[in-house]
């Protein structure tokens, strides 16, 4: 389909490809290096009002769904469409012929060709080198010559429809992602262990959606590493409909439970209440810091008091206790009692210093000169609590997805139309036996579409095989 | 014996391999290039070992999960890739000058992931989201195609080289590889590596979506992984317009490769969620 319509024309060039491609790359790495959806505030304060006002209006912010580069991958389906289009309604014919013609011609073209004699007469050698062609390549035509015939072959013809394929794979990506975000949605539910919820709130408006069933949390664990890092993280749930519990599962990260196209999965978990008593009885009149010298190695006892900046030894700068808090938090969990203090390097920025009471190794994770902790307490491991004193939500994502299906039956076909197009060809072969005496001469030539010089060493390899076979007596 | 001493006799045989694929380039000899060959076959093989000892040392600890899981394991699994790739390209394309510009990644990389005080060898717990054979998958088939960009990274120096070469000239460069094979040979391993960077990408994603939820988040690192994805699916066009020969299609490869790296380990530099690729 020859068109002159501009707009097609536009469209159909493999230029504009290059050029949408190579946006869309240069275009995605804005949004990795301005991390994304933060809050205004952050953004503000970062760049200052006129570059906060300008990023804000090109959607910098939330650029992947921002109006231009969702233009952009419009242009890319557009682009890839009409491509299509226009090149399989001309090459539909050349992939499916009504009838095969091989075109001795062609194969006379070519710079490599191999060769070899054969001390038998064509007839003896034409049902052994048709089988061959058969059994290797399907498709074939045998032409008698005036010396002897001719065996054309070929396979693998309809290889040439995949990069088509792959073209419709990504087609079906982004048709997958359009139907997800329109039909689906994704939201979150925080569910105390032993409550329900019915509702979830959703990410990105904040709106809450009713889910038409009953989400509850039987019990919540979290077991760890004897590294502390987390090991599992783990949800007894049940699903009920009408107050009848209709289903049971024990949810882990990457095994979510599914039920009635909506998805749960283990996200995150918190605490409900504070795992350690508040140290109420702590006197804030006579406190006693430890200060480690990282160099010397020495500990020094300082008396402080709050507010009041004192030296700390070897000329390391000074230390101004701010503040005491009986239940404070680290990360969001609870480590007790702490003090909160202000620590001034001779040079430098001067740091904020957290020392829980009944840590005395806490201040060494900041990796500083001078490792402080409040003296004489009873110390504790810093590990996580046991379970019996806290009660836990657990966090879940609840998502729906109706496009997952199309975006994976896009993902196989991507990787399928990948290979063809990447390691299979279109392959022809000639085979022309010609009577010399009472010997016959035998040249083996071939073609394919790709991989030019993988062919050449296929049709050696060929060579190789028919100068051994012998034929009938 | 522990696989941390078997993996630095790996950097040894790749580094050995390395200088002497240079020495039979630069020497115009035969024998190197022999002794490269079994270096770097010997290197490949305890490489293997060092793996597999690696993962049944992590069931002995208790935590029990393949080695890929962290920088110091990816980088050694990395090595590994390019070391097969390469002995592969050697074997069927009959040349061992590429060996001089791809056993250095390999070694480079081995050397990084023993000697950088910013890279732990010891094994470590999985974190739950890593508890998913899709890692091992995703992990895989994303190193494979990263090595093949590499093989592909240093046959496209080689074409640059060659291509200043004046056609009289019979010195160094008149025994690199035709620039017809060259390029050739980067379009291989460009299509070999878009196909394994595509089965990565797409395996990572199913992996997060059984994870979290959903497929993909742009995050820092998916999204570089895609602009690589991109920057190669913009080669494979170019080399369909007229005027994209040899040299443009080299400086793609080079561009695509700084893709790969940075999405390999800059992005750990980068606010992110990632926490795999983190040291
Ligand atoms: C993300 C988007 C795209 C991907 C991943 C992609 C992928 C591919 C691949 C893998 C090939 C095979 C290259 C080779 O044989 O070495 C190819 C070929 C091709 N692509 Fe794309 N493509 C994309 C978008 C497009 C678009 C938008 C167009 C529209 C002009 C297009 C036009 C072509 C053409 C004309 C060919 C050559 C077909 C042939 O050799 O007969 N592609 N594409």
């Amino acid at each position: 389909m020859k068109s002159t319509n501009p707009v097609w024309k536009f469209f159909v060039s493999v230029k504009l490809t290059v050029f949408l491609l190579l946006s869309l790359a240069a275009t995605s790495i804005i949004g990795t290096v301005i991390p994304q959806n933060a809050d205004p505030e952050v953004y503000f304060h970062k760049f200052g009002p006129f570059l906060f006002r300008l990023f804000d209006v090109l959607d910098i912010f939330d650029m992947y769904h921002a109006w231009w580069f969702q233009l952009l991958l419009l242009l890319l389906v557009s682009n890839i469409v009409v491509c299509s289009i226009d090149r399989l309604s001309a090459t539909w014919k050349l992939i499916f012929p009504r009838n095969l013609v091989f075109k001795p011609a062609r194969f006379e073209k070519l710079e490599k060709k191999e060769r070899f004699s054969v001390k038998r007469p064509p007839d003896a050698l034409e049902a052994a080198y048709t089988a061959f062609a058969a059994k290797k390549f399907g498709r074939r035509q045998i032409d008698k010559t005036e010396k002897g015939f001719v065996v054309f072959a070929e396979k693998w013809r309809w290889t040439r429809l995949g990069v088509y394929i792959v073209h419709l794979s990504v087609i079906l990506l982004i048709v997958g992602a359009i139907i997800g975000s329109l039909f689906g949605f994704k939201g979150f539910a925080n569910i105390p262990e032993g409550e329900s919820v019915d509702h979830v709130r959703l990410r990105d408006s904040g709106r809450m959606l009713p889910l038409g069933f009953t989400i509850r949390c039987e019990d919540f664990n979290i077991s760890f590493y004897d590294t502390g890092a987390p090991k599992e993280f783990r949800s007894s749930l049940t699903i009920l409909e009408n107050d009848q519990a209709v289903v049971k599962k024990d949810i882990i990260v990457n095994d979510p439970l599914r039920y009635r196209g909506i998805s749960i999965f283990q996200a995150s978990y918190g605490e409900m209440a504070p795992e350690k008593k508040p140290d109420h009885d702590f006197s804030t009149e006579n406190i006693q810091l430890n200060f480690t010298v990282k160099a010397s190695g020495m500990v020094y006892k300082r008396k402080v008091e709050i507010g009041k900046p004192v030296d700390i030894p070897e000329g390391h700068g000074t230390f101004t206790l701010m503040e005491f808090n009986p239940s404070a938090e680290f990360r969001g969990q609870n480590i007790g009692a702490a003090m909160f203090g202000v620590l001034s390097p001779l040079q430098g920025e001067p740091v904020e210093v957290l020392l829980p009471l009944h840590f005395p190794n806490f201040d060494k994770m900041r990796r500083g000169e001078v490792v402080i902790s409040v003296a004489d307490q009873e110390a504790e491991t810093f590990s996580p609590a046991q379970k019996d004193d806290v009660r836990y939500y657990t966090g879940l994502e609840v998502n729906k997805d109706p496009g997952v299906w199309v975006v994976y039956s896009g993902f196989i076909i991507m990787i399928a139309g990948c290979f063809i197009t990447f390691f299979m060809s279109h392959q022809q072969i000639c085979i022309e036996v010609s009577r010399k005496g009472d010997n016959s001469d035998v040249r083996v030539m071939g073609i394919a579409n790709k991989n030019t010089m993988g062919m050449q060493r296929k049709v050696e390899k060929i060579a190789g095989h028919l100068a051994k076979l012998r034929g009938n007596p | 014996m522990n696989s941390s001493q078997l993996l630095s006799f790996v950097t040894f045989a790749y580094g050995f391999a390395a200088t002497f694929y240079v020495a039979a380039w630069v020497f115009k000899k035969t024998m190197p290039a022999r002794l490269a060959r079994w270096a770097a076959i010997i290197g490949v093989v305890v490489n293997v070992a060092g793996f597999i000892l690696r993962w049944k040392e992590s069931y002995d600890i208790g935590y029990g999960h393949a080695p890929l899981s962290n920088m110091y394991e990816s980088l050694v699994f990395f090595a590994l890739t390019i070391g097969i790739l390469y002995l592969f390209v050697e074997t069927r394309y009959k040349t061992h000058i590429v060996g001089a510009f791809a056993t250095p990644i390999a070694f480079l990389a081995m050397a990084y992931a023993s000697l950088s005080p910013n890279i732990s060898d010891k094994i470590q717990p999985l974190i739950p989201a890593l508890k998913s054979n899709w890692l091992i998958a995703h992990v895989v088939t994303c190193f494979f195609g990263y090595s093949a960009f590499a093989v592909a990274f240093g046959v496209s120096i080689m074409y640059l080289i060659k291509s200043r070469a004046s056609e009289k000239e019979n010195g160094l460069l008149a025994r690199l590889p035709g620039l017809k094979m060259l390029d050739e040979l980067t379009h291989q391993m460009v299509m070999f590596g878009f196909l394994f960077l595509s089965i990565g990408i797409i395996t990572g994603a199913v992996w997060a979506n059984s994870a979290w939820g959903t497929y993909w988040s742009w995050d820092p690192k998916e999204t570089w992984s895609l602009v690589t994805w991109f920057v190669y699916a913009t080669l494979l066009h170019a080399r369909m317009m007229r005027g994209w020969y040899g040299k443009k299609i080299a400086y793609l490869s080079i561009i695509g490769f700084a893709a790969v790296l940075f999405t390999y380990f800059g992005v750990n530099y980068l606010p992110g969620l990632h926490s795999y690729g983190s040291v």
